[in-house]
């Protein structure tokens, strides 16, 4: 019995090297959340109930990713437990191969619904905290009574045997709960915590100013994670995404615009990193059009940035052009105003001081938010 | 070497661990939360055995006889894999009732 196929042989060389497959998909089922989070990551123009895919669409969407290769599957939102028909979907995921990540805020789901979301097969929970206190917690997203309900969503994923995840996005108003939200993860019997700090688009953009961190703290709380990371090596993961306002080299968004993920938002379209609606000259296609396989070989938005053909010369020569992969390409829309840019996050950006600039006027800010929200009453939910 | 694992334990995947075939890149992967794991071809072989109902012994039994390995070398092989695991909380090992292990 062989366990590695034979490579076929090939005829034909492909004019362009192929592209890669993906691993991961974002599946935002919703963008409706009890919560107001002012750094929420779904877009500042929300969708709609009334325009949101389907149950037979997204369940074709799930077939047609395992079959591209997807391997996990990110159950999102908004809250995913708002679609009702989230257990057939796992269930069907299930079914193709998927491995199933849901992603809620656990506000609003009962025992009953997390026994039945266990039961269709869910392999893993993420759970939000916006803060490691009732008092932040209920500030930050807007609800009050916010951080009792999702300590109880804990403790029954953790009675159903579920493995969980504490996801925490970290800002002015919290970061230095950082101490305390790793408490909290191991109280909770957590196996894993992310630890990500705000990324500054759409909702966060709009924030900014009330979310950003001093220097001083954001540095502090990269020491806090890295001796936690040392302290509780087997006992829980610490996955940290790091501001980059502050940083030398900008993160590696995505790994590589296209290379290994993509987003199906709650209308369908198809997105390389959740953001990237914020780049107009991008056309982004919809599943209701096309095959994910097609939007993911074919669709110019997937191929605007793909590789490293499309870098300006200062990326194109540096020795971390495929470690960086040129940075976000949103960050340079929103800051730049050019998506081809160099992200100024990058120490050689000709417009790095003004990052820094802005983030060290905003650290200044006032703490008032402009809560996530629909701008019109929704009439159709 | 020490053995880490009673022999007589039975090992199963931990809940929202999965090993699968990857066809789309012709590989078997172990998922886990947040994580893609490229077990190499003797891990395979032993995760495959990973079910919930053999116990070590019976793992490593079989593998010392499907591929006329020294069953020694077999037993330190899977100890020393499995522990690693199970240290990463990816597997799980029970050990079997009394009554069980007399009969």
């Amino acid at each position: 019995m062989s366990l590695v196929e034979e490579p076929r042989s090939r005829v034909e060389v492909p004019a362009r090297p192929a592209p890669p497959i993906p691993y991961g998909m974002l599946a935002e089922l919703t963008h409706r959340c009890p919560l107001q989070c002012p750094y929420c990551s779904n877009p500042v123009e929300l969708d709609r109930r009334n325009v949101e895919l389907d149950t037979e669409t997204w369940l074709r969407v799930f077939s047609e990713a395992a079959k591209l290769g997807v391997l996990q599957v990110h159950l999102s939102g908004g809250e995913p437990t708002a679609r009702r028909d989230l257990e057939q979907m796992i269930r069907h995921c299930v079914e193709v191969g998927l491995y199933t990540n849901l992603i809620t805020a656990g506000v609003g789901v009962t025992a009953e619904r997390l026994r039945a979301i266990s039961d269709a097969g869910i392999d893993h929970v993420q759970l939000s905290f916006q803060g490691a206190t009732a008092e932040v917690t209920d500030k930050v997203s807007n609800f009050r009574g916010a951080h009792e309900r999702k300590l109880a969503v804990a403790r029954e994923v953790r009675r159903l045997g579920l493995p969980l995840t504490i996801n925490s996005v970290v800002h002015r108003a919290n970061i230095h709960q950082i101490p305390d939200f790793i408490e909290l993860a191991l109280a909770l019997d957590a196996r894993r915590i992310e630890i990500a700090h705000s990324q500054y688009y759409g909702w966060a953009l709009r924030n900014r100013g009330a979310l950003m961190p001093t220097r001083e703290q954001v540095f502090w709380a990269l020491d806090v994670v890295e001796q936690a990371r040392v302290r509780l090596k087997g006992v829980l993961t610490i996955d940290a995404v790091v501001p980059d306002y502050y940083a030398k080299y900008p993160k590696p968004c995505m790994n590589g615009w296209g290379r290994q993920s993509l987003n199906v938002t709650p209308s369908g379209k198809v997105l390389p990193c959740h953001a990237a609606e914020t780049i107009p000259s991008l056309d982004f296609w919809n599943v209701r059009e096309h095959s994910l396989p097609d939007v993911w070989l074919n669709s110019p938005a997937f191929n605007a940035f793909r590789g490293t053909d499309w870098m300006p010369d200062l990326c194109r020569s540096c020795e971390r052009k495929e470690i960086d992969w040129g940075g976000c390409r949103c960050q340079a829309m929103a800051i730049a105003g050019d998506a081809a840019a160099t992200d100024p996050a990058c120490h050689l950006s000709p417009l790095h001081a003004d990052l820094l600039a802005l983030a060290e006027a905003d650290a200044e800010g006032t703490d008032i938010y402009d809560y996530r929200r629909y701008f019109q009453p929704d009439r159709a939910s | 070497m020490t053995a880490t694992l009673a022999a007589n334990g039975v090992p199963r995947l931990a809940r929202g661990v999965r090993l699968r075939h990857d066809e789309a890149r012709g590989q078997w992967v172990l998922l886990a939360p947040e994580r893609v794991l490229n077990p190499d071809p003797v891990a395979v072989e032993i995760l495959k055995k990973v079910d919930g109902a053999r116990s070590i012994d019976a793992i490593v039994d079989e593998l010392a006889t499907t591929f006329t390995v020294e069953r020694q070398t077999v037993a330190s092989d899977v100890d020393v894999f499995l522990a690693g695991l199970a240290e990463k909380g990816l597997i799980e090992v029970t050990s079997p009732l009394v009554g069980d292990a007399a009969s």
